[in-house]
């Protein structure tokens, strides 16, 4: 099966591009750690998040009911799905009852799992991605590479080629503040036109019942300010305990995301519209099953902010793409295998376990040893392939035995300067694609020591 | 009994001896009477690295029975101790004398700086050199400050180094990326490992290192292989073998 | 089994042993906070303004482009800027269309992140005016400025039900290959009034 390897292998292939990539989110993530050094407490507000995170996950159901009561009572309307399915369905009745066919999405990585769009679209409904990268991917039928920055792989080049054909944009304009402006003028009759507006949730408050979301470009206003029905849809982990724990995650999410202080719009709805509907769209999909996995309850603290995608040096060298899920990068390695480990078994090898993602998570993820965990994983359920497996025993084997040990290093030693180059450097030689064998030395270090004076 | 064994990695005492007899002859310089347990082998990284739990869980007991009995653990790889130290609880937890080894297994700098209290090198080296902060030492043993990481700034191979008299610790643009070696995903990821590590190398040359210095041999043998592959200027040179010369105290 | 039982009932059978809430970290502060706001919100793209009062509010209007080009005008701030929207009388939000700027008030400013609390209560009839308008102008009264997140959290009392934004700056995006853009969906420039005696 096709996986992370083979298609970052293609990725990198094209050089000019990988190392585009790799230089642009290289500055996000430097834009990050200037932001980072600016709070003295950063570490501590880190630490802080984990431990809300942590606390909120042990007691996730009494502020579910919390929550739900208190949004009741604002007159929003809550609803509860078990999986992608229900929660299409779902958003499908509230939008179908209403005689919606205009909606206007802005960005939620929780209905891209969910596949909401296309099963949408499949029942006579337009559906508008209004964030502008969101837009772009949407009108070249494909997934966002990046959960923050979803057309991260595409040139300027691309996408004026893309506006003119879409939307009669001038033909080469490739100048980002044209591109944009085309967008908005086409976005603002989408957003005019929309009979319902549908948001992601950033934090859903318990103590309020009221939720945040965060965007720069304000789309999600836009969205929910014009149409009469907003729906949001909020994965269960996204539960916060109280307002003031906002302080806490809003100090960190914009600045670990892209290096910016705090989004351009923070907006909090804590009820419907006047003479409008509010509806919350609550969804498990899976992470009630996560939450059980010690190893790997850990990974629903994700507050979706990317950081570890933009400081993780495989994710810059072979794209959102080469993960072949919803979420990519760190996060998105354990995401995908927890949700289907045998389709996704490549992606806790495509990392070098550097350990810079746990580093730079805002809730202190232990996201390089839970991939090094999910590993284990992959071999009790046999993903990983039999001569993978067959090839550690038969190391661990040689490894146990001292004699035999010595004996394979010393074969090894004689034999490779030996043997033509041809030989040594055949397509069986993974490592010696691109790299020279260490150079064998006569001795090894324990024949050495022995002529070593004491 | 000597109280301090030297743990050799598997792949350094067949392939890089010349950085073990360093190790050596730096920490006797030091006074520091060793053991090298012959029996042992591998910390069993490879086989952790994999998945393969229940093929590294031999090698971890080995481990523990080979060197359990010594007050100290020295090697001269950062990896190896993240194993020992973060890793092998998996499998030792339970046994009465891991804690002991878990606290006491130590890579080199950290020993020399931490346990041997060395504050001063006397040595000649005058090269420009790019130090390559591997990553398990760095972010698993904190040898260093991670440029990611908001915390005072801390580095005890940069502290040991620059110390050499001649010596210039060149400035990298990225001081703390990953090579690209990660074990077995050198070999499963080929195209980005090697990426990385013409990146990495790459990023020394402009800086205009002659030597790219390390304290993890596995990274050193991706960079090396790539350099004598690309027939670049560059050579690469373990930390324990630039401080040979000196005299540390 | 509904779903919301069933959802509760796997997230409890899943749940982990309880574990504390943390205190909450002590926020860095400033030694002179409208100073550290302004800076910050006009890092995020918004410009700056520090008045006396808001006849001055007025004056300044004249010589600001997107005002003084604007061919129609809303304002929430009796006595600032001349209106020529009544925004009351406007049946519905998709009325706001074509409303070259608007002036709102701003509650308070955080210094950290430069971003302004606007409760739904100050937006007036339609919420979506901040959004909608091209140029969006905020006034905001002196010594209103806390110096961090947290206390602005310990400041803000919502209505249930509510709504309220922290506008920092204008719209933006970045999504073209990471060039930043002022002006994506929403307001193109954002300017805030910063009004009341020089605090010295």
């Amino acid at each position: 099966m096709i996986g992370h390897a083979e298609k970052a292998a293609t990725f990198v292939a094209n050089d000019e591009r990988v190392h585009w990539h790799d230089r642009a989110l290289w500055f996000v993530r430097l834009k990050r750690d200037r932001q980072a050094e600016s709070i003295p407490e950063w570490e501590a507000l880190r630490e802080a998040a984990a431990a809300i995170k942590a606390h909120t996950l042990s007691r996730i159901a009494d502020y579910l009911e919390e929550f739900e009561r208190n949004a009741k009572a604002n007159g929003i309307h809550v609803h509860w799905a078990r999986d992608g399915a229900e929660h299409n369905a779902i958003v499908h009745r509230i939008l179908a009852e209403r005689g919606v066919t205009r909606l206007v999405k802005s960005k939620s990585m929780l209905t891209e799992e969910c596949h909401l769009n296309p099963y949408l679209e499949a029942h006579g409904i337009e559906v508008t991605d209004t964030d502008l990268g969101e837009r772009i991917v949407q009108l070249r039928h494909e997934p966002p590479s990046h959960i923050v920055l979803p057309a991260i792989h595409l040139k300027k080049e691309d996408i004026g080629e893309l506006f003119h054909r879409e939307l009669g944009s001038a033909e080469g304009a490739s100048d980002p503040q044209y591109l944009t402006e085309a967008a908005r003028g086409h976005l603002r009759q989408k957003f005019m036109a929309a009979q319902a507006g549908l948001t992601g949730v950033n934090f859903a408050i318990a103590e309020t019942g009221g939720f945040v979301v965060c965007t720069n470009e304000g789309n999600a206003d836009m969205g929910t300010s014009l149409p009469p029905v907003h729906i949001a849809c909020m994965g269960v982990e996204k539960i916060v305990p109280q307002t003031k724990d906002l302080a806490i995650f809003l100090r960190l999410l914009a600045r670990s995301a892209t290096g910016q202080p705090v989004t351009s719009y923070t907006t909090h709805f804590q009820g419907p519209m006047r003479g409008g509907e509010l509806h919350v769209v609550i969804v498990d999909n899976g992470r009630s099953a996560i939450l059980g996995q010690e190893t790997f309850r850990r990974s629903l603290s994700c507050i979706r902010c990317g950081a570890c995608m933009n400081t993780c040096p495989v994710f810059r060298r072979s794209g959102g793409y080469s993960y072949g899920y919803t979420v990519p990068g760190p996060i998105g390695s354990l995401l995908a295998p927890l949700r289907d480990p045998s389709k996704f078994g490549s992606l806790p090898f495509a990392s070098s376990l550097c350990g810079s993602c746990s580093d730079v998570c805002p809730v202190k993820i232990d996201l390089h040893h839970e991939l090094y965990a999910f590993r284990q994983e992959l071999v009790r359920r046999k993903v990983v392939p039999l001569y993978k497996r067959l090839g550690m025993a038969v190391m661990s084997a040689v490894l146990a035995r001292p004699w035999a040990y010595r004996l394979a290093g010393s074969l090894m030693r004689w034999a490779m300067p030996r043997l033509p180059r041809a030989l040594v450097y055949g397509p069986w030689n993974l490592w010696g694609r691109q790299r020279e064998i260490p150079p064998m030395p006569r001795e090894s270090f324990r024949e050495l020591i022995k002529k070593e004076a004491k | 009994m000597p109280k301090v064994a030297l743990f050799i990695p598997c792949y350094v005492d067949q392939f890089y001896p010349q950085v073990g007899l360093a190790t050596l002859r730096v920490l006797r310089r030091l006074g520091i009477d060793l053991d090298f347990p012959e029996e042992q082998t591998c910390c069993g990284q490879p086989m952790a690295n994999s998945g393969c739990a229940q093929d590294a869980r031999p090698l971890a007991e080995r481990f523990l029975k080979i060197f359990g009995k010594y007050e100290s653990v020295v090697a001269p790889s950062g990896s190896c101790v993240s194993m020992v130290r973060n890793h092998y609880a998996q499998w030792l937890g339970e046994k009465p004398d891991f804690d002991h080894l878990r606290m006491n297994t130590f890579e080199l700098c950290e020993y020399l700086v931490d346990i041997a209290r060395v504050v001063k090198v006397d040595g000649d080296f005058p090269c420009k050199v790019g130090l390559h902060m591997s990553c398990h030492g760095l972010r698993e043993l904190r040898l260093g400050r991670p440029s990611e990481v908001m915390v005072k700034s801390f580095n005890k191979v940069r502290f040991l180094l620059s110390q050499l008299r001649g010596i210039e610790l060149v400035d990298l643009t990225r001081p703390d990326e990953c090579c690209g070696f990660g074990g077995t995903f050198a070999v499963n990821e080929e195209a980005v490992s090697c990426l990385m590590g013409r990146d990495r190398i790459a990023d020394h040359e402009k800086a205009g290192a002659g030597v790219i210095a390390g304290f993890d041999t596995s990274c050193l043998m991706h960079l090396g292989g790539l350099i004598r592959r690309q027939n670049k200027p560059l050579r690469v040179m373990h930390v324990a073998e630039i401080l040979e010369g000196a005299k540390l105290s | 089994m509904t779903s919301r039982d069933a959802i509760l009932a796997s997230l409890r059978r899943n749940a982990p042993p309880v574990s504390p809430l943390p205190e909450v970290p002590a926020a860095m502060t400033y030694a002179d906070p409208e100073r550290q706001f302004a800076e910050a919100f006009g890092s995020v793209g918004g410009k700056f303004v520090r008045v006396t009062s808001l006849a001055d509010v007025n004056t300044a209007l004249k010589t600001f482009a997107p005002y003084t080009q604007a061919r129609r005008i809303a304002s929430l701030i009796p006595d600032v800027g001349r209106a020529n929207v009544d925004l009351a009388a406007l049946k519905d939000p998709h009325e706001l269309e074509g409303i070259d700027i608007a002036i709102i008030a701003g509650e308070f400013g955080v210094a950290e992140n430069g971003a302004v609390w606007v409760p739904g209560s100050m937006l007036g009839p339609h919420r979506a005016i901040f959004v909608v308008t091209q140029h969006l102008v905020l006034v905001m009264p002196a010594g209103q400025i806390v110096h961090n997140m947290h206390q602005a959290y310990d400041r803000i009392r919502l209505e249930r039900p509510g709504f309220g934004t922290f506008i920092s700056g204008p719209s933006k995006t970045a999504d073209i290959e990471q060039a930043l853009v002022i002006g994506a969906h929403g307001a193109r420039s954002c300017t805030l009034f910063l009004v009341g005696s020089q605090a010295r």
